[in-house]
């Protein structure tokens, strides 16, 4: 067994180079470069979970925007819809009025042209009774020879016409 | 004949130094650059190719950056899981403990012998593997004394022990204690050189009964090699699962250290 017939030989050189060897790979490897490794894992991860809260952060507020327009837009909607029911019902109030008025006025005008008309009637009436009693003096006058008070011929055609 | 199919599973664990460095000495000490160390050295510059490449910090990484992102991920997790937030800063040293130790165990078991190159599994030395389990223990016993001081000597006397064993369980948990570093370091060497040695011995079975004819080859060589195989793809699990264990263990020894019972 080299190892414990070689050991008087050899034992301080085995030691001497593992010291130097396994002391590099401590130094310069173990110490030089692993914690450099590490620091970048950890900073990986860490800029890993850094963008996965803000996404998450992104999300939310993604959402609250939303749903305040959302909010918004159906109160603007049903702003919308008060406006125009306050409209019709305007519209609707104006044209009443106006009908009304319309109404009104041709009421007024058929009252006045009924009242021309009567008074026409009774104007034509008038004219009727004088040119019937005119009618009636000359007719006494030509098939009777009589002179007629014109008055009394009034008088008498009046009476005809309204018995 | 024989001597040609003559295996000897112990020579893979043979210590030659390289480049002349026989008698280069340090302090006394004799530092001569070994094929161990050439293959500590093939670890450290195979594991710094693979980190360096994968470190790239790019936000979106590529197919490297994320084979890294996981190794260090999983040292992570498993100081996490262990230790809790206070493990956090012990990272770099089981990073480097788990994924020294897999790519040693790993580039040990290559198949290079195919181009003629032998490899060398340097956590089949207690030397490297003791140097390693004593680095561990040493930061357990700095940081539970730098934390709690003396009462981390409480370590020794678990919730719940009865009044009348308080004279036994101490001594128990006093000689579990100190068996870690020996534990950790026999474990993970062991592992190595019986799945090592394992291997080589069903080579020479399967070169051995070739060479005494088709028969013999047929009846033991064929089902070695097959075994071979099978006992290939263990030891790739058990080279991942050893450098799990000791960077396992020693971080639920830190937990001990950090946290007490």
């Amino acid at each position: 067994m080299p190892q414990i017939a070689q050991l008087s030989a050899t034992y301080a050189s085995q030691i001497f180079w593992a010291l130097i060897f396994f002391g590099f790979v401590f130094f310069v490897i173990g110490r030089g470069f692993v914690p450099g490794v590490l620091a970048t894992v950890a900073n990986r991860d860490k800029q890993i979970a850094d963008d996965l809260a803000a996404a998450k952060a992104a999300r939310t507020a993604a959402e609250a925007a939303e749903e305040a327009w959302k909010q918004t837009a159906a109160k603007q909607r049903a702003d919308a819809h008060a406006l125009i029911a306050a409209a019709k019902h305007d519209a609707t109030l104006a044209s009443e009025t106006r009908l009304g008025e319309a109404a009104a006025a041709v009421d007024a005008r058929m009252a006045e042209a009924d009242a021309r008309l009567a008074a026409a009637s009774a104007s034509a009436l008038q004219e009727i009774e004088t040119v019937a009693s005119e009618a009636a003096v000359l007719i006494a006058q030509s098939l009777a020879g009589l002179t007629l008070d014109a008055d009394a011929a009034r008088a008498s055609v009046k009476e005809v016409l309204h018995g | 004949m024989a001597e040609q199919g003559k295996v000897d599973p112990m020579h893979q664990f043979m210590i030659e130094p390289l480049f002349g460095t026989d008698h280069l000495t340090l302090g006394g000490y004799n530092i001569a650059f070994t094929n161990s160390a050439l293959w500590m050295l093939i670890t450290t510059v195979a594991l710094f190719v693979f980190v360096a490449g994968g470190s790239k910090k790019q936000l979106v990484p590529g197919r490297w950056q994320m084979a890294v992102e996981s190794l260090t991920g999983f040292i992570d997790n498993l100081l996490a899981a262990n230790v809790g937030p206070a493990g956090k800063k012990y990272v770099p040293y089981i990073f480097s403990l788990f994924s020294f130790i897999l790519f040693a165990n790993v580039l040990g078991l290559l198949p290079l012998g195919l181009v003629g190159v032998h490899p060398f599994t340097a956590t089949s030395h207690f030397t490297v593997t003791g140097v390693l389990a004593v680095l561990s223990f040493a930061i357990v016993l700095i940081v539970g004394f730098k934390r709690h001081g003396l009462h981390f000597f409480s370590l020794f006397v678990p919730h719940g022990t009865p009044g009348w064993l308080l004279w036994l369980i101490p001594f128990i948990e006093l000689i579990s204690f100190l068996v870690r570093p020996f534990s950790l370091a026999l474990r993970l060497f062991v592992a190595m050189m019986a799945g090592h040695v394992l291997l080589e011995v069903l080579s020479s079975f399967v070169i051995a009964s070739t060479n005494s004819g088709f028969l013999w080859g047929t009846v033991v060589g064929l089902p070695s090699f097959l075994l071979m195989i099978a006992i290939c793809a263990l030891e790739i699990l058990v080279a991942g699962i050893q450098a799990y264990v000791f960077a396992l263990l020693t971080s639920l020894y830190l937990n001990d250290a950090e946290n007490l019972h």
